[in-house]
């Protein structure tokens, strides 16, 4: 699997989206060359605002502007835009506004930057705030026809989560993101591993490993966070029994707590959770940080194969 | 659409923001009393007299836009949208009650109220942003942010500050009620702005500091204002929080505490019309 970048996709797809909507806003806090909003402000300067090191006036302008009929693109990293959560909170979602926090940089693979700059919470977070929506796309592919569906389609506040990393394409190029849609890469019927962003790759190569091991394992990409594909979830609950999540997120409030949530409440199963259990990151080569926080390859295939151990313990008491 | 009303009628129209304000709260058994109090003369002067603004036409495009970024001075506020015609006056007294539109900080489903605000701060932002877009838009309307001066102590304000100079936004006036009393003391001890007409003018911002009751200061102020081309203005309007109510007057308390009592609630309508 050939990987690209998924914030050189949203930069590109920026400037074409921009040519189509003359209302359309970029706004940055002093990161655009990394975000890639830059290329966005080289072609539209008319129509780009650099407001500074300063997130909670990036948030709140975007608010008035898209009151006064803007949509707003606005971007910086992930771990700086917590910073405008009441900005967020009040002056976009309360007010239901057409403003999209497109953020990179998110979780353990900004690497050596470490754990300050490591934001591994966001999603718990954003999904908590009403009318917003929360997505995860796992590669250039679906960032770029998420940020077409926003352009396009909708009127109310988005969360999308890009990398620093570039991540493997794993979608066919005429894919279209649907919100609420999960996609299975690859079918399986002893397990399904639901993952999104950076471990949907691992997650594949998981399922090579497992197969090798008679382990038949579906992979389901995940990057609609909210709303969430409850039918694939459910469908995976019913056809595998048992599922694995993998996030490049805290387990407490992100991926896997969600699917927990759906399968206890429709069709409980046994799930296990991949991710940052309860600690902050490290500094580190990006794609070494997962095998030292237990999020490997390796990983996902010994805690699928823990799905399979608790199986027959509970055969054994019955 | 522009209202003329004579200084002595915006006096009065002050004085009837300031009995509903008090009348609200008392009926709500909660609220912000002394904010509003303090930002009666403005309101007035604003709303009948300087706004470019139709009641009828809420979402016209080229109105003139208000953000009552300090939202807690929602009795008030509420109360000169209703005086001006958006609304019914009738609904005043479901304000802070449930099923109501009134919610207890300014709420955007209210005709007229151009954003929700109520935490501090936010609605400088949005300000800018109304005025980034009136440019963009090659509009002439003008953008009106309403700040309370604790509310200052928010370092986003000074964000919108530095952003407002910028973008040279002429088309933005930003009125700081400086009434000197927040919800738990004296501004000067909870965090002292020390000269704030200095560190507002050292910002880049025309600056013009007036007695924000005294009306025809508050004209000739929001005059200036229009008349500046060269980047934002700030008016720092000196209030006295609870203003015509002598038992609220500079006194915290009433930052957000209703009148204790039937007598409390007559006291202060009596001064309030006595006061003209």
């Amino acid at each position: 699997m050939a990987a690209e970048s998924l914030r050189d996709a949203y930069g590109e797809q920026l400037v074409e989206v921009g040519g189509k909507y003359k209302d359309l806003i970029v706004m940055d806090c002093d990161t655009s060359t990394s975000t890639k909003t830059v290329l966005f402000s080289r072609k539209y300067p008319e129509r780009f605002f650099e407001m500074g090191i300063a997130e909670q006036s990036m948030v709140a302008t975007a608010a008035g502007l898209s009151l006064s009929g803007k949509k707003v693109f606005a971007s910086t990293f992930a771990i700086f835009l917590t910073r405008a959560y009441e900005q967020m909170r009040q002056s976009i979602c309360y007010n239901n506004l057409d403003v999209k926090l497109v953020v990179s940089h998110a979780g353990l693979t900004v690497g050596e930057d470490g754990a300050t700059h490591q934001i591994i919470e966001d999603v718990g977070i954003m999904s908590g705030l009403p009318n917003m929506k929360v997505i995860v796309p796992v590669d250039s592919i679906e960032t770029r026809s998420v940020i077409n569906f926003l352009a396009e389609k909708t009127t109310t506040p988005y969360y999308v989560r890009l990398s620093r990393e570039k991540f493997p394409v794993v979608n066919e190029p005429d894919y279209e993101f649907i919100p609420g849609k999960a996609t299975t890469l690859k079918d399986g019927s002893d397990i399904t591993i639901i993952a999104n962003g950076a471990m949907v790759g691992l997650s594949l190569e998981a399922a090579k490993g497992l197969k090798d091991k008679g382990i038949d394992a579906r992979v389901v990409n995940m990057s609609s966070m909210k709303p969430i594909d409850r039918e694939a979830i459910l469908k995976a609950a019913r056809e595998t029994g048992k599922i694995v999540t993998a996030e490049e997120h805290s387990i407490y409030n992100g991926l896997g707590s969600r699917v927990s949530e759906v399968t206890s409440e429709e069709y409980p199963v046994h799930v296990r959770r991949v991710g940052m259990k309860d600690t902050f990151g490290k500094s580190g080569k990006a794609w070494d940080l997962f095998d030292y926080f237990h999020m490997g390859v390796n990983d996902i295939i010994k805690e699928t194969e823990g799905c399979f151990r608790e199986e027959r313990k509970y055969e054994n008491i019955s | 659409m522009m209202q003329n009303y004579s200084v002595s009628d915006l006096k009065k129209m002050a004085a009837s923001i300031r009995t509903k304000s008090v009348e609200m709260v008392y009926a709500a058994k909660s609220g912000h009393p002394g904010g509003s109090l303090s930002l009666a003369d403005i309101l007035s002067v604003l709303y009948f007299k300087e706004l470019n603004i139709d009641p009828l036409k809420p979402n016209d495009p080229d109105r003139d836009r208000v953000v009552l970024s300090k939202g807690h001075a929602s009795p008030g506020f509420y109360a000169t949208l209703s005086l001006r015609g958006y609304f019914p006056e009738s609904l005043l007294s479901g304000f802070r009650k449930l099923n109501s539109k009134l919610e207890g900080h300014v709420h955007r489903g209210v005709p007229g109220v151009e954003a929700s605000t109520g935490s501090l701060g936010q609605g400088f932002g949005i300000g800018v942003g109304m005025a980034l877009a009136a440019r963009l838009d090659g509009k002439s309307y003008r953008t009106y942010v309403i700040l309370g001066d604790g509310e200052i102590e928010e370092g986003s304000v000074w964000e919108s500050l530095m952003s407002g100079y910028k973008y040279k936004l002429s088309n933005l006036t930003a009125i700081i009620d400086r009434n000197r009393v927040q919800q738990t003391g004296n501004t000067d001890d909870i965090m002292p702005l020390h000269d704030l007409p200095a560190a507002l003018r050292s910002f880049g911002w025309n600056t013009i500091e007036i007695d924000g009751h005294n009306i025809p200061e508050i004209i000739e102020a929001i005059h200036a204002a229009k008349g500046y081309n060269d980047g934002p203005t700030v008016i720092v309007a000196n209030t006295v929080k609870g203003k015509g109510v002598s038992y609220m007057e500079n006194n915290p308390k009433y930052h957000g505490s209703p009148p204790k009592d039937e007598n409390e609630f007559r006291q202060a309508l009596e001064e309030i019309a006595g006061g003209l």
